[in-house]
């Protein structure tokens, strides 16, 4: 196994006559906290879709664990340890709570270990996931029936117990509020130190400076600086993006 | 309750009902239970892809019809038991489910619908030119008057499709408790995030169409025994599509029970009209009452008993 959990070599992805991703390089070492940032349109939802598999036929190379991934689709990703929360949280809205994170127990953990769990060990497990994102009060509840901040933390939740290797995390924190996003922040930071590797894709430049190891920046599909987060902030380039010249 | 007991209470049900049949001992009863219990199965199979994963199959009759022609074909080529005709029924139907889902489930919503439509006019188009199976003159089967220990030839069909309405229900039940009926909802509700959740969406969606296919044309394979003139355009009839999609929308989609409850009233509602008024007015009643489902009751039946029912324990206790 090498070091970096993930490699992403010379990644394209063109949506017609645009070129929504251009070449990008991207190492991800084992237990790292990357934070990805870029302004609005510059390619990093459609990344973390080609990471994931729910955009196909991209350029270049994504190697996971070790592997090539290229042509898994999506649940095969999953089940090699990939888990992504969305954007916009879809969770599935005619279950529970509690079944929404029995699915990646039933599908990712069991169908990848080949072991069936029985339903006490869901039970167990879901409640597990969802006290550790503070939500097992509304265990039974409908996902119509929670707040913006909780559908977050369920759309992690359910990311969670697919026991990802690797979590990426899609602007989990849009729209919250300030103790909102602390209150994310400090949930991921927890998550990393169990031991997995989280990239963050954010906006929100606090917490994305609190929480990130190492700072990756794309503009317009390009990769323009991959570093410390206080020298990245500092570059020019980087500047420029963001602010205008 | 396992799927077992499940399936033991289904049977001791059928039993009754086939009992009471009995004790009615009218043979209007078994022609017009065979019809109802007809739909329960082609009801509960629709449910099986239309409301576990949401994939809304226009195409049912096209299903019965195999079935149906499948029992036709091999009475002319080398006859056999009805039940051994109800297997061939279902592994062809199944396996023309399974080619169906793999050409059209990459279509959604609307699209989809559309292509199962197709399939059932390409279906019919072969049927009627296949002089074999008799064409668009039709194919007279005829049944025997008698059959060993029941006697009474309608009373064994009654029986054999009780018998399909218990297996049918059985799975349905069976689905919805396993991680196949929650692999299915999520295909429902977000197939993106299914997906990202580690289900094999198309996989199961496969198996879905697969199952549902193959339950409908199983409920197809007496029908030309039952009938005995079967020509395409009965066997194609627009009311198995119609119903189809209307008795679990009716009856609600969520459980085995909607179809089974929709089928119920709305069949036997037919079979009534059909004998007081005309049967040309039962698919008006079709129509209007899916109207009215669709804008007062959209969870069909059982939701409504359901959020009546929630409803007065809240006001039971009051928050």
């Amino acid at each position: 196994m090498s070091a970096n959990l993930l490699e992403v070599e010379s990644l394209g992805k063109r949506f017609g006559g645009f070129i929504a991703l251009d070449g990008i390089d991207l190492a991800v070492a084992a237990g790292e906290r990357v934070g990805l940032i870029g302004p609005n349109g510059s390619g990093k939802s459609t990344l973390v879709n080609c990471l994931c598999g729910a955009l196909g036929n991209y350029t270049g190379a994504v190697r996971f664990d070790g592997r090539n991934i290229g042509g898994l689709s999506a649940h095969q990703r999953t089940r090699l340890g990939m888990a992504r929360s969305f954007q916009l949280p879809r969770p599935f809205a005619s279950m529970t709570v509690a079944d929404n994170i029995r699915v990646p127990l039933v599908y990712a953990v069991a169908a990848r270990s080949g072991v069936h769990m029985t339903n006490e060990q869901i039970v167990t497990r879901s409640a597990e996931m969802l006290a550790l994102v503070g939500l097992a009060d509304k265990a039974r509840q409908f996902p119509r029936d929670l707040t913006q901040v909780e559908m977050r933390k369920l759309e992690l939740a359910r990311a969670m117990a697919a026991e990802p290797k690797l979590l990426i995390a899609d602007e989990a924190m849009a729209g919250l509020s300030h103790s909102e996003v602390e209150d994310i922040v400090a949930l991921l930071i927890r998550l990393n130190q169990r031991g997995i590797t989280v990239i963050l894709i954010e906006h929100i430049m606090r917490a994305v400076m609190t929480f990130s190891q190492r700072l990756v920046v794309l503009v317009s599909g390009k990769k323009i600086a991959d570093g410390k987060p206080d020298e990245v902030i500092r570059n020019q380039e980087v500047e420029r993006a963001y602010l205008g010249q | 309750m396992r799927s077992g007991i499940f399936f033991l209470v289904a049977v001791v049900v059928a039993a009754i009902v086939f009992g009471c049949a009995l004790a009615i001992n009218n043979d209007y009863v078994f022609f017009a239970g065979y019809t109802v219990l007809q739909f329960i199965v082609l009801a509960t199979a629709w449910n099986i892809l239309g409301g576990y994963t949401g994939y809304v199959n226009f195409g049912s009759a096209a299903f019965f019809a195999l079935g149906a022609y499948s029992s036709v074909f091999m009475h002319k080529f080398y006859p056999m038991p009805i039940p051994v005709l109800i297997v061939i029924a279902a592994v062809i139907s199944g396996l023309v489910g399974l080619g169906m889902g793999y050409l059209t489930l990459r279509l959604r919503g609307a699209f989809f619908a559309i292509a199962t439509l197709a399939l059932a006019v390409v279906l019919q188009t072969l049927i009627v030119n296949w002089n074999y199976v008799g064409g668009s003159r039709g194919a007279y089967v005829v049944r025997p008057a008698t059959v060993a220990f029941l006697g009474n030839y309608v009373h064994y069909l009654f029986l054999l499709m009780l018998g399909l309405a218990v297996i049918a229900l059985t799975v349905a039940r069976t689905i919805e408790h396993s991680s196949l009926g929650y692999g299915f909802a999520t295909i429902r509700d977000d197939e993106l995030a299914a997906e990202a959740s580690g289900v094999p969406t198309l996989r199961l969606k496969l198996i879905a169409t697969t199952i549902s296919g193959a339950l409908m044309g199983m409920a197809g394979a007496p029908f030309p025994y039952y009938i005995g003139y079967l020509q395409p355009s009965s066997a194609f009839g627009l009311e198995y599509a119609v119903n189809s999609i209307a008795m679990p929308i009716i009856g609600g989609t969520a459980t085995w029970l909607g179809p089974l409850i929709g089928a119920i009233v709305l069949g036997s509602l037919q079979q009534y009209i059909t004998v007081t008024i005309s049967s040309s007015v039962n698919v008006l009643i079709v129509g209007l009452l899916l109207v009215i489902f669709v804008v007062i009751a959209p969870n069909g039946i059982v939701g409504l008993v359901q959020s009546i029912l929630r409803r007065r324990r809240y006001e039971r206790k009051p928050a």
